[in-house]
């Protein structure tokens, strides 16, 4: 009876966070542009996702930039965990401080802050400046993901390799960035969503002229959302469904 | 689509710098024994956070301690007291002593930090209460099922937020699916939108997940065989929770209340879409002052002044959890 109740209470939350996934769903397949009202049922915005330009550039701004992203601060940040783990105990500590700092700065402050040195810099705001904030929000993620799997390594094993006639590049690529794989992996995904998701820092470091999807939606939202925006964020949901459900069997399949 | 790379040309130099001279640096530490220490591995990201974090912070700092013209001052906070500082001012000046009497503070500024404290303070509180049980079930070991109701607390924030924000209007507004349902029935429709229980409601859905995961996580580490001990020694169930696993989760619960709180006190795109501009909240305040005021002097002293709030508060949390034992998301 207990554990029905818990069930249950389980269930009501999980609806209360899928209640509003569900009513977009079901709106990208409305063949009329109200957002109350069910005008029957139509692939009409998913046709027309692929005829707006807009909503293409926004697509391929926001997928471009986490990707890059992703990549630029999956290195900085392995570097650099790899780096303050060899640290000593003091400088070692004035960088975790500096890597926790972004995460105590709300995003707000992150991203006038930056909106401010490019301003300061007379740099124009856009694309490349829009990369350059992902990358600085998402390196500290990476870093935080991976020092904890140096951290577990037996620091021997690289001793053992250098007396065994390593050089420290053979050493580090084939002894510790093997054994820290996993956390580098999941910093680079939890970049990528990250990136994928922002919007607050995306919007104060880029200019109207350079929207990614979420700037996009931002500036439309007063006017109404294009229910195409419902149709894309529909599809990239079930995209990355197939995709977790695809790591999924590979990771059980290996076990 | 070709995407605008305008940078200065200096800022590709020092980039291209940067990057040869890192690429020797590697070299050394590669190719001999005695190469350059790997701490250096770190200075790349060190120079990457010095100019993309630690100058930008100090830059919101000078221009909250100066004027438009550059020179040092503290209006900017003191406009932050009151908003009618620069007209009290001038009247001040022209009217003397007179001009007392037309003198009124200008409190924007300070009720609606206190009303975005308020309102995080309450979000926080019903997260707690929501996302605690929740938690708690999740750890249940008689579950079984712990790893799949993770993800399926994950899945949602994988559609974009501002998307999922929005569709709560649907649900919400006056001819939306709440009301049609309500009116189907025979009841009165329901003015449910723009109002601040909109906006509280939209900021428990966003971060509610944020409360749930780091109180599973430090749940299901937690040696159960503590709970049965306890059972053993003659507590209830409710004594059990009390005793020993609402003390152990406690690292948790301040990490989910940091990771409410802060988001919830800075948020504006939330209370813009649910609260339709009758509700104003600081990070709206903060946003206006800079965008639309372009009044970056005093939106500056203003993040600044939150910046502060939310190092007092962290720092009074980690009194509580010295170690910082409650982890993130990850």
């Amino acid at each position: 009876m207990i554990k029905w109740l818990k069930k249950c209470y389980l269930g009501l939350v999980l609806v209360f966070l899928y209640v509003p996934i569900l009513v977009l769903i079901v709106q990208s397949f409305n063949a009329g542009k109200s957002r109350a009202k069910w005008e029957g049922f139509s692939f009409r915005w998913y046709t027309e996702l692929f005829q707006d330009e807009r909503t293409l550039n926004a697509l391929f701004v926001t997928l471009s930039i986490a990707v890059v992203a992703m990549i630029v601060s999956t290195i900085l940040g392995t570097l650099a965990a790899i780096g303050i783990h060899a640290m000593k105990k003091r400088p070692q500590a004035l960088m975790m401080t500096l890597t926790n700092l972004p995460n105590t700065m709300p995003d707000i402050v992150t991203g006038i802050s930056l909106m401010l040195l490019f301003i300061f810099t007379k740099v124009e705001r856009g694309y490349v400046t829009m990369l350059l904030a992902h990358i600085t929000f998402d390196t500290p993620y990476v870093i935080l993901s991976v020092l904890p799997k140096l951290k577990q390594m037996n620091r021997h094993t690289y001793e053992a390799a250098m007396d065994l006639g390593a050089t420290p590049g053979y050493a580090l690529f084939h002894v510790i960035i093997p054994q820290c794989k996993q956390g580098i992996i999941t910093g680079a995904m939890l970049a990528f969503t990250l990136s994928l998701d922002d919007f607050t820092i995306s919007y104060f470091t880029t200019s109207p002229l350079v929207q990614n999807l979420s700037t996009l939606i931002y500036s439309s939202a007063r006017k109404g959302i294009d229910p195409s925006l419902n149709a894309l964020s529909a599809l990239m949901f079930v995209a990355l469904l197939i995709l977790l459900l695809i790591v999924n069997r590979r990771t059980a399949n290996n076990d | 689509m070709r995407a605008n790379l305008s940078l200065p040309w200096w800022a590709w130099a020092a980039m291209g710098a940067g990057l040869v001279v890192f690429a020797v640096m590697i070299g050394l530490t590669v190719k001999r024994n005695r190469g350059v220490h790997r701490s250096l591995f770190a200075s790349p990201y060190t120079l990457w956070m010095i100019v993309f974090t630690v100058i930008p912070v100090i830059l919101i700092g000078y221009y909250a301690f100066t004027n438009a013209s550059g020179a040092f001052t503290l209006d900017n906070f003191k406009n932050f007291w009151d908003s009618n500082y620069e007209s009290n001012k001038v009247i001040l000046d022209v009217m003397g002593e007179e001009g007392a009497a037309y003198i009124t503070r200008g409190t924007v500024n300070v009720d609606t930090l206190v009303y975005s404290l308020w309102m995080a303070f309450k979000c926080t509180v019903i997260c707690l209460l929501l996302g605690y049980p929740a938690a708690l079930f999740m750890a249940d070991r008689n579950m079984k099922l712990g790893a799949t109701l993770v993800v399926l607390f994950i899945i949602p924030m994988w559609m974009n937020f501002l998307l999922r924000t929005i569709a709560w209007m649907s649900l919400l507004e006056d001819s939306g699916l709440i009301n049609t349902f309500l009116k189907w029935l025979g009841f009165e429709g329901v003015q449910l939108m723009y109002n601040s229980e909109a906006v509280l409601l939209g900021m428990v859905y966003n971060f509610l997940p944020f409360m749930v995961f780091p109180i599973y996580t430090v749940l299901s580490k937690m040696d159960f065989r503590l709970t049965e001990a306890a059972a053993d020694l003659g507590c209830n169930s409710l004594q059990t929770l009390v005793k020993v696993t609402l003390p152990l989760s406690l690292p948790g619960v301040i990490s989910g209340i940091t990771m409410v709180f802060m988001p919830s006190v800075t948020t504006f795109f939330i209370p813009r879409v649910l609260g339709g501009g009758n509700t104003m909240m600081f990070g709206d305040l903060i946003e206006s002052k800079f965008l639309t005021e372009g009044n970056w002097n005093v939106g500056s002293a203003l993040s600044l002044i939150m910046m502060l709030l939310i190092l007092l508060s962290l720092s009074i949390l980690r009194k509580v959890d010295p170690n910082g034992e409650g982890g993130g998301i990850a």
